[in-house]
């Protein structure tokens, strides 16, 4: 197959039945296919579906019609017709997905943070932490930081260590949602040039990206919302 | 470690259970994979203890059957006989209830507790079980030198972490958790998380967590159910429930929850 993603007439919609039952349309017959080695940035206002579409090829937004094909296992799945334990060998494969936001247990340490993906992927645990440890060093954790929870670094290594844990161990689609928001230039500059280096080895990404430039930087085809969109509601 | 993926660990069907005219639980199937951590939520009394104990062989159900692949073939344990049971409940499963003293021998010290498990697996060398006492003492972050304290002399999260202790030694498949975190401070609960994670994984075990805390049960489990008037209104994965409920229901549980 030549793509790694491709979605058609994809709709999803929130009933807020704690909210007098409100209606959102969130995504209204989305088309969009993503290569292996290609970048795709979503772009469009906030609030135009962009990160829910990101949530929806992840599995975590159930949907409610159209399909998500994912190439997994040199197969493609229908990921809106899989069963939760297919969705969970998926995304230990196939799909990886990276918040803005690190979510983490209380008292484990970086390092294992890290590591813990590849080591789950069957990489012995001492090579697994030697790579954990060179790609925090590329992201400017410093050392003495590793041994400990990341829970009380700042926003910004935060973002670095969620994005180092995504990195030890890519998989063949991989969903960034805004990985440079809360970076200084510097490290900014060494997260797009990583993303350019997943793609380069044949990873499909399909990410957010506010800054214009950044786009520019990796490569990135742009496609807004508004485009992917059925065109009667476009 | 070397579980077998291709089917279910355990089945349960159609489980019923009633006090009197309350319905606990109403008709209940679900299946539980090897390395899976089912997670059921759902305010008190929705039914999720009931449910728990009944699958476990701790009360009977009305009606339904469970079934559990240990080695081989699936088996309906309703239908084994009571020492059968007993033997499964002290060797492949394990139960961690929600009040330490209820899953301990108060009586005895924290080394026997633990080597009494060991004991019923067919542990006797008095060594042995005192050296794998200690290194389970250890895993659970108590000291070496409390192994002969009695557990009432230990605070409440030592205690539930002794309680864990003594339940995982004989490196359980399968283990339910009644509320395991609950009456703790919240840093000996994420302690005690992190333990709990720590085991999971490098025992690969399968486990059942009943929990209110949507927290723990985010930590933790890798799917979930909620259950809501002893019947379960949802289920799927973890971030599946907490970021997109769909029942009215899940959806005022999720919203209730206070953001830190």
């Amino acid at each position: 197959m030549t793509v790694a993603l491709r979605i058609r007439q994809l709709r999803k919609q929130f009933v807020l039945h704690t909210q007098n039952g409100a209606v959102l349309d969130v995504l209204q017959g989305v088309d969009l296919d993503v290569k292996p080695g290609e970048i795709v940035a979503l772009c469009g206002p906030s609030g135009a579906g962009k990160s829910s579409l990101l949530k929806a090829v992840y599995g975590t937004y159930r949907v409610d019609g159209g399909e998500i094909i994912i190439a997994h296992n040199g197969r493609e799945i229908d990921l809106t017709a899989a069963n939760p334990r297919e969705i969970v060998d998926m995304r230990k494969r196939s799909i990886g997905y990276v918040s803005q936001f690190l979510r983490v247990i209380p008292r484990v340490s970086t390092l294992d943070i890290v590591s813990n993906g590849a080591i789950e992927l069957g990489a012995g645990p001492e090579k697994a932490r030697m790579d954990a440890v060179s790609l925090l060093e590329r992201l400017r954790i410093p050392a003495a930081l590793h041994e400990l929870s990341p829970l009380t670094f700042s926003g910004g290594e935060q973002q670095r260590v969620n994005i180092a844990r995504a990195m030890s161990s890519p998989k063949s689609l991989m969903l960034f949602d805004e990985p440079t928001a809360s970076l200084d230039p510097q490290n900014r500059q060494t997260v797009l040039s990583m993303l350019r280096d997943l793609a380069d080895q044949g990873t499909a990404v399909l990410g957010i990206f506010h800054d214009p430039a950044d786009r520019a930087e990796i490569g990135a085809r742009e496609v807004t919302m508004e485009q992917i969109r059925e065109p009667e509601h476009a | 470690m070397s579980a077998d993926l291709s089917k279910p660990l355990l089945k349960v069907d159609n489980i019923n259970k009633q006090f009197g005219s309350t319905v606990a639980c109403d008709d209940i199937s679900f299946e539980l994979w090897p390395g899976e951590i089912l997670g059921i939520v759902g305010e008190s009394g929705s039914g999720k203890t009931t449910l728990l104990r009944s699958i476990a062989g701790l009360i009977e159900p009305d009606s339904g059957s469970i079934s559990y692949a240990g080695d081989g073939e699936l088996v309906e344990v309703d239908k084994l006989p009571e020492p059968a049971l007993r033997q499964l409940q002290r060797t492949e499963w394990a139960f961690v209830h929600q009040h330490p003293r209820d899953g301990l021998r108060m009586n005895v010290s924290a080394g026997a507790n633990i080597g009494e498990r060991l004991m019923a697996n067919q542990w006797r060398h008095y060594a042995n079980i005192r050296a794998e006492a200690l290194k389970w003492l250890e895993a659970v972050e108590i000291d070496a030198s409390r192994i002969d304290d009695l557990p009432r002399t230990f605070s409440g999260g030592m205690q539930q972490r002794l309680q864990i202790a003594r339940n995982l030694v004989t490196r359980p498949k399968l283990v339910f958790m009644d509320e395991p975190t609950g009456g703790l401070d919240v840093s000996v609960q994420a302690r005690l998380l992190d333990l709990v994670r720590g085991l999971v994984r490098d025992l690969g075990l399968s486990a059942i967590i009943v929990t209110h805390d949507l927290a723990v049960a985010r930590l933790l489990s890798t799917r979930m159910m909620v259950m809501r008037k002893g019947e379960v209104i949802e289920q799927g994965l973890t971030d599946q429930i907490l970021e997109d409920p769909q029942a009215p229901y899940s959806q005022l549980l999720v919203s209730s929850v206070l953001q830190v």
